[in-house]
């Protein structure tokens, strides 16, 4: 695997760019692995990688049924932020922030992580106080660049959204998180396992898990297309499907439903807008920045119920033009070049889990609900250590699926347990 | 679009009904032991497959619904009024 440098870079073009190897190797299953991760998307990758990066964990296996960053990771809308306001969600989405800030470095690939700012649109002045009460948590805890604009100084970084004061919704101002951004997701999938890859983790593509194989309160071994394999440790780390292999290792029922989730991206456009921009109001929610390419990039609701089908429905289509064309009136003539959806683990407060299980040598990542994404480095630095070492840090201590028992919900919303209404 | 025959007013484009969630939740008795309530509001089967949910026609007789779906295909089996009673009730009362 060829390094990446300058020098590089500038060799291969002399050299009629004939000396790049393969970003990673396509190898035959083991019979075994210390630890195998089945899930190859970001957070399985990331995971992969910081078991060995951090633990220095060789006999390493991730397991995919398609291609890797195939499921959600090329799914979302590349946003990345760590504006949480509830204990624990903040200090864990600050430590995701900050390893998004090395991770081009870390990874020796170009994630193109750009901190193009998160600019959240508040329509009222109760929305302006709540806002202010958490951007004002926020820079008191580790966020300093969480900021409250008001109109003017919104109208001046992003001129051309909808000011009007007749609005349904008029504007009144911004909370706005500076270091936050975009990043390439396909990028992050790449970088991952080229990385993680190259610390002799095997990346086993269109392995699909189809039964768990237990002896009493252990799995011994995964039956998959491509064989069986025997592991010392399992980390799940699936998504969206979380539950169906729940059930091949028999445990019964979990705190998540799968929902899907709609993304869309334009016809390529000059550059039109330089941040995050989100609208939520009322029964509207809407999410838009502009990809490197040009495509503008954006979302909204879940297709509110329940479903495995990675294909979205058009009610929601319609919804998110509307909520497009009230933000940005701009935007009118643009053609909409695609929209996909994909299968998110919707949790009964909003937020995740990174833990142990009821089987001894099992671990568990789900419930991201709509922030998959931006956890990402964090998501697989935590997992690993907590497949490393068997135990939850103290970061993650609140992640567990008992977390409910204790009568304790990270709920941003304050939804209440209903997964789909924690957008 | 999925369409639902709503038993009271017809096939209509689900765009009309809300989705409530899972139907076959039984909730436990008012005074049972915390760990049945816990179950009961957090825990789900989560069925990849036929599975029944309620539904409520919101835009229309706004009736709460019962309904067979099949989450991965969207393919509805059977549509009944989540409360038996109600539509011979309505009928005597027609």
């Amino acid at each position: 695997m060829t390094r990446f440098s300058a020098w590089n870079v500038l060799w291969q073009g002399i050299t009629g760019q004939k000396g790049w190897t393969r970003q990673w190797r396509d190898p035959e299953p083991k019979s075994h692995y210390d630890v195998i991760i089945v899930g190859g998307g970001l957070h399985g990758l990331a995971t992969a990688y910081y078991l060995a990066k951090n633990h220095g964990l060789r006999n390493v296996a991730v397991l995919e049924k398609g291609w890797i960053g195939g499921g959600n990771a090329g799914r979302n809308t590349t946003i990345v932020r760590s504006n949480y306001a509830r204990p624990g969600n903040r200090q864990f989405y600050a430590h995701s922030l900050k390893l998004w800030e090395e991770l081009s470095h870390e990874l020796n690939y170009n994630v193109m992580f750009s901190q193009r700012s998160h600019i959240a649109l508040l329509h009222s002045p109760g929305a302006i106080d709540a806002a202010a009460r958490n951007y004002n948590t926020l820079r008191r805890t580790g966020t300093p660049d969480a900021e409250i604009w008001g109109l003017e100084q919104l109208k001046q970084a992003v001129p051309h959204l909808n000011y009007a004061e007749g609005a349904r919704f008029p504007v009144m101002g911004a909370a706005v998180q500076k270091r936050a951004g975009t990043a390439r997701h396909d990028a992050v999938v790449w970088g991952y396992a080229r990385a993680a890859d190259q610390l002799g983790v095997d990346i086993l593509q269109n392995c699909a898990v189809t039964g768990v194989e237990r002896d009493g309160g252990r799995i011994t071994a995964l039956e998959t297309t491509r064989g069986r394999i025997t592991a010392g440790k399992v980390g799940f780390a699936v998504a969206g499907n979380t539950s169906r292999l729940w059930n091949m290792a028999g445990l019964g029922r979990l705190p998540i439903e799968s929902h899907k989730l709609q993304a869309f991206v334009s016809e390529p456009l000059k550059p039109l807008l330089d941040q995050v921009v989100v609208f939520g109001m009322g029964g509207a929610h809407f999410y838009i920045s502009q990809s490197d390419k040009g495509g503008m990039v954006f979302g909204g609701d879940l297709d509110w119920y329940k479903s495995y089908a990675q294909r979205g429905n058009l009610p929601i289509v319609q919804d998110v033009a509307e909520a497009a064309m009230s933000v940005m009136p701009c935007l009118g003539r643009v053609k909409l070049l695609r929209h996909w959806a994909g299968v998110v683990d919707m949790s009964m407060d909003g937020s995740h889990f990174i833990c142990p299980t009821p089987l001894d040598n099992l671990y568990l990542n789900t419930g991201w609900n709509y922030g998959g994404f931006k956890a990402t480095p964090a998501a697989g630095w935590w997992f690993a250590d907590l497949i490393a070492n068997e135990r939850p840090a103290p970061m993650i201590a609140d992640f567990d699926l008992k977390r409910f028992e204790r009568g304790l919900q990270l709920d941003e919303r304050g939804a209440g347990p209903d997964p789909k209404l924690h957008g | 679009m999925i369409r639902i025959s709503c038993p009271f007013c017809g096939p209509r484009d689900h765009a009309e009904f809300s989705y409530g969630g899972d139907g076959s939740i039984e909730y436990p008795a008012l005074d049972a032991p915390v760990q049945d309530w816990h179950d009961a509001v957090f825990l789900r089967d989560n069925i990849c497959g036929l599975q029944l949910e309620t539904w409520q026609h919101v835009h229309g007789c706004r009736m709460w619904l019962k309904v067979e779906r099949d989450t991965m295909t969207h393919e509805i089996r059977s549509v009944t009024p989540a409360h038996p009673g109600l539509a011979s009730v309505l009928e005597s009362q027609a």
